[in-house]
């Protein structure tokens, strides 16, 4: 299995490598260039090599019907294994052959590394995966845009949904003491006090795996919490939700994508209705979603990896902002990015000032009737 | 006040969750001297047992009580057989070997017990029926213990007065108390002390499958995980009180129980951890038998 793997990389390889000499030595100068950065050997393979996939994909779609404003788009792509030191050799690499868009890289370490090169070059940078929060929050890399909804989007869905829509004075942040839980829970918390709307209880973490959570249940009622916001996954959720009905408390449970599993509802059965949790929007019912599956299915016969849809957003919005802009100037390219709405398996995005897609992000779900259902 | 009896009454039913299964660590090691690490995986499979009993029955349609009867039955025999195999198993053959050796194996076979459990059932965590149901008592009450708070208290209750009557007034009693003193006199007076101590194993056992099926009811979900903390925690009580002490062993679990509750209520439940095992140490260094525990004389 593992030499029909290499093989199979070797014969793919070869075949990119026929691929993009043709059309270069055929209409040289003349072809936008979409560079594809990311780990694409290593252990972290399986995050890179779907947004390959996605950009064959997509650049076969735009050059099938005559490429951007007659340009064909030609693909040149480099493994940067994850690495934040390999990044910075890969991103010179591509900046060297005259990249004019970048969809990469896949690590957010690896991300940050490579992106001063571009910046100098004056190259747009797209990931599909890199949720750092400071990527685009901190302002630095106004080439860098991303697909994907950053670490703090879940906890500003959550803390605006719990002050805003369920109108919280006085909220519990309660998390499971892990990278997760704590991280979302502290982001949460900052929130909460920034918001000025409501003020913070309670914060604080719980063991994973204790015997009992009575304690704590009466403490968040003793502080007069109106709502609690959970950080953490579904063990300690179901725990803390049962106990809180024991206890005789009803006030809403906001919780994470680590609690919006359907085991949760099976484990903790009645006690699970009316929790609140917030997840990634359901993509499942997107045509151009369901389109590049099948697309997929058809070039590849197997079912696309991780971030692919992801990838193959990112993919079309950048070209969609070059075809648009009808040039490859990056500030021409950047406003149309910002301006311009594109229809992508993630729904239809543009960007905000930072780089984070608007139209990408978490949803709230409540539990009705034993199932997620999204809140209206 | 109201904040600080409703934390006490938590303390208690934490603490008598943990002496359940506090009980089977300090026997096992009253009698032979040694701390069986997969008694809290005994407690596990007690848990699992009740489960897939009460889960079959109540498909069956068989009411409340008598679900909750046969499932504590069941969970208390098939448990007592795996005490009762691990013990031949694993200890028997290493009963005149160095110290380490049996504690070692202790381990294994809890590592094995977990990996054998996730095998058979799975990894996930696994809905429990409500097998003692919230009874709706009048405010204030409701809001310092529930029914199965109640239940917890009063099984640990009855079981530590059970096992006192046993051991004091009883024969296998007098045999258990007489191979704890003294192993070869013990054979010397015609006591089976295989028999006694494949005894201990049987009832401590039992005790911590009653008690991981009261628990796991308590917490409403079970995974072949839970008999690792669990287990922490009670031998920890059971070190607290004085390890081979039966009151001790209860003293110890309330202690830490109501240790972790206050520390909880009134710092953070950050810190529950950190005061519970603190207090370990202090008691370790104050009085290293323990609260209950007497100091062992060696024998000359």
């Amino acid at each position: 299995m593992h030499f029909g793997l290499k093989k199979k990389l070797f014969v793919a390889t070869v075949a990119l490598g026929f691929a993009m000499a043709i059309p270069a030595a055929g209409i040289a100068g003349d072809t936008i260039k979409l560079g594809v950065a990311g780990a694409q050997s290593g252990d972290l393979a399986s995050y890179g090599l779907p947004t390959v996939k996605a950009a064959e994909l997509v650049v076969e779609q735009y050059n099938a019907k005559g490429g951007i404003n007659g340009n064909k788009v030609e693909l040149l792509i480099e493994d940067d294994v994850c690495k934040p030191e390999v990044a910075t050799n890969t991103a010179t690499k591509l900046v060297t052959d005259g990249v004019d868009v970048v969809l990469g890289h896949i690590c957010s370490g690896a991300t940050k590394a490579a992106l001063p090169i571009y910046k100098e070059a004056g190259v747009i940078v797209m990931s599909p995966s890199a949720t750092a929060v400071d990527l685009t929050k901190s302002g630095d890399y106004s080439n860098f845009f991303r697909t994907i909804a950053p670490d703090d989007a879940q906890a500003e869905a959550m803390v605006d949904f719990t002050i805003g829509t369920l109108g919280a004075k006085k909220i519990a942040v309660i998390h499971d003491k892990g990278d997760y839980g704590k991280g979302l829970a502290e982001i949460a918390e900052g929130l909460v006090k920034a918001s000025g709307k409501a003020e913070v209880a309670l914060f604080e973490g719980v063991t994973p795996g204790a015997v009992d959570y009575t304690a704590i249940v009466q403490k968040i009622k003793r502080t007069g919490a109106d709502a609690v916001i959970f950080g953490g996954y579904h063990p300690e959720a179901s725990k803390i939700v049962s106990m809180m009905k024991k206890k005789r408390m009803d006030i809403p449970f906001v919780s994470d994508d680590g609690v919006k599993d359907d085991t949760f509802i099976k484990v903790a059965g009645d006690n699970a209705e009316g929790v609140y949790a917030s997840g990634p929007q359901d993509n499942s019912a997107n045509p151009v979603a369901i389109a590049a599956i099948e697309a997929h299915k058809k070039a590849y016969n197997e079912d696309p990896g991780a971030f692919f849809e992801n990838a193959y957003s990112a993919a079309l919005a950048l070209l969609n902002a070059i075809e648009k802009a009808g040039t490859t100037d990056s500030a021409a390219v950047v406003k149309a990015l910002q301006t311009e709405t594109v229809a992508t398996p993630v729904g239809n995005i543009h960007f905000d000032a930072k780089g984070d897609a608007v139209g990408v992000g978490f949803v709230m779900y409540v539990v009705k009737d034993g199932k997620y259902v999204v809140v209206e | 006040m109201d904040y600080f009896i409703e934390l006490f009454f938590g303390g208690l039913t934490r603490g008598s969750i943990y002496a359940l299964i506090a009980l089977g660590y300090t026997m096992v090691y009253g009698i032979i001297g040694l701390i069986n690490f997969a008694h809290g995986e005994i407690y596990m499979i007690g848990a699992f047992t009740s489960f897939i009993i009460a889960t079959v029955l109540s498909i069956y349609g068989f009411p409340l009580l008598s679900i909750v009867i046969i499932a504590g039955l069941a969970a208390a025999v098939w448990s007592s057989a795996y005490g009762f195999t691990v013990e031949k198993l694993a200890y028997r053959p290493l009963r005149k070997a160095p110290r380490l050796a049996p504690l070692i194996s202790a381990i294994g076979m809890s590592i094995f017990l977990q990996n054998y459990v996730l095998l058979a059932q799975t990894s996930d965590f696994l809905p429990f029926p409500e097998l003692i149901p919230d009874f709706p008592f009048m405010e204030p009450v409701a809001h310092i213990v529930g029914s199965s708070d109640l239940v917890i208290l009063v099984t640990t209750a009855l079981v530590m007065i059970g096992l006192t009557f046993l051991i004091k007034f009883t024969k296998i009693g007098k045999a258990m108390r007489a191979t704890a003193q003294d192993k070869t006199m013990a054979v010397l007076v015609g006591i089976n002390v295989d028999r006694v101590i494949s005894a201990t194993f049987v009832i401590g056992s039992a005790l911590a499958a009653i008690g991981g099926m009261l628990i796991a009811s308590h917490i409403g979900q079970i995974n072949f995980y839970i008999g690792f903390i669990a287990g922490i925690k009670a031998f920890t009580a059971a070190v607290l009180g004085g390890i081979g002490s039966i009151p001790g062993a209860v003293l110890g679990s309330l202690v830490l129980g109501l240790t972790e509750s206050f520390a909880t209520g009134y710092v953070s439940s950050d810190y529950e951890d950190v005061f519970a095992f603190s207090l370990l140490v202090l008691i370790l260094i104050f009085k290293p038998s323990g609260l209950l525990g007497k100091a062992e004389t060696k024998k000359v």
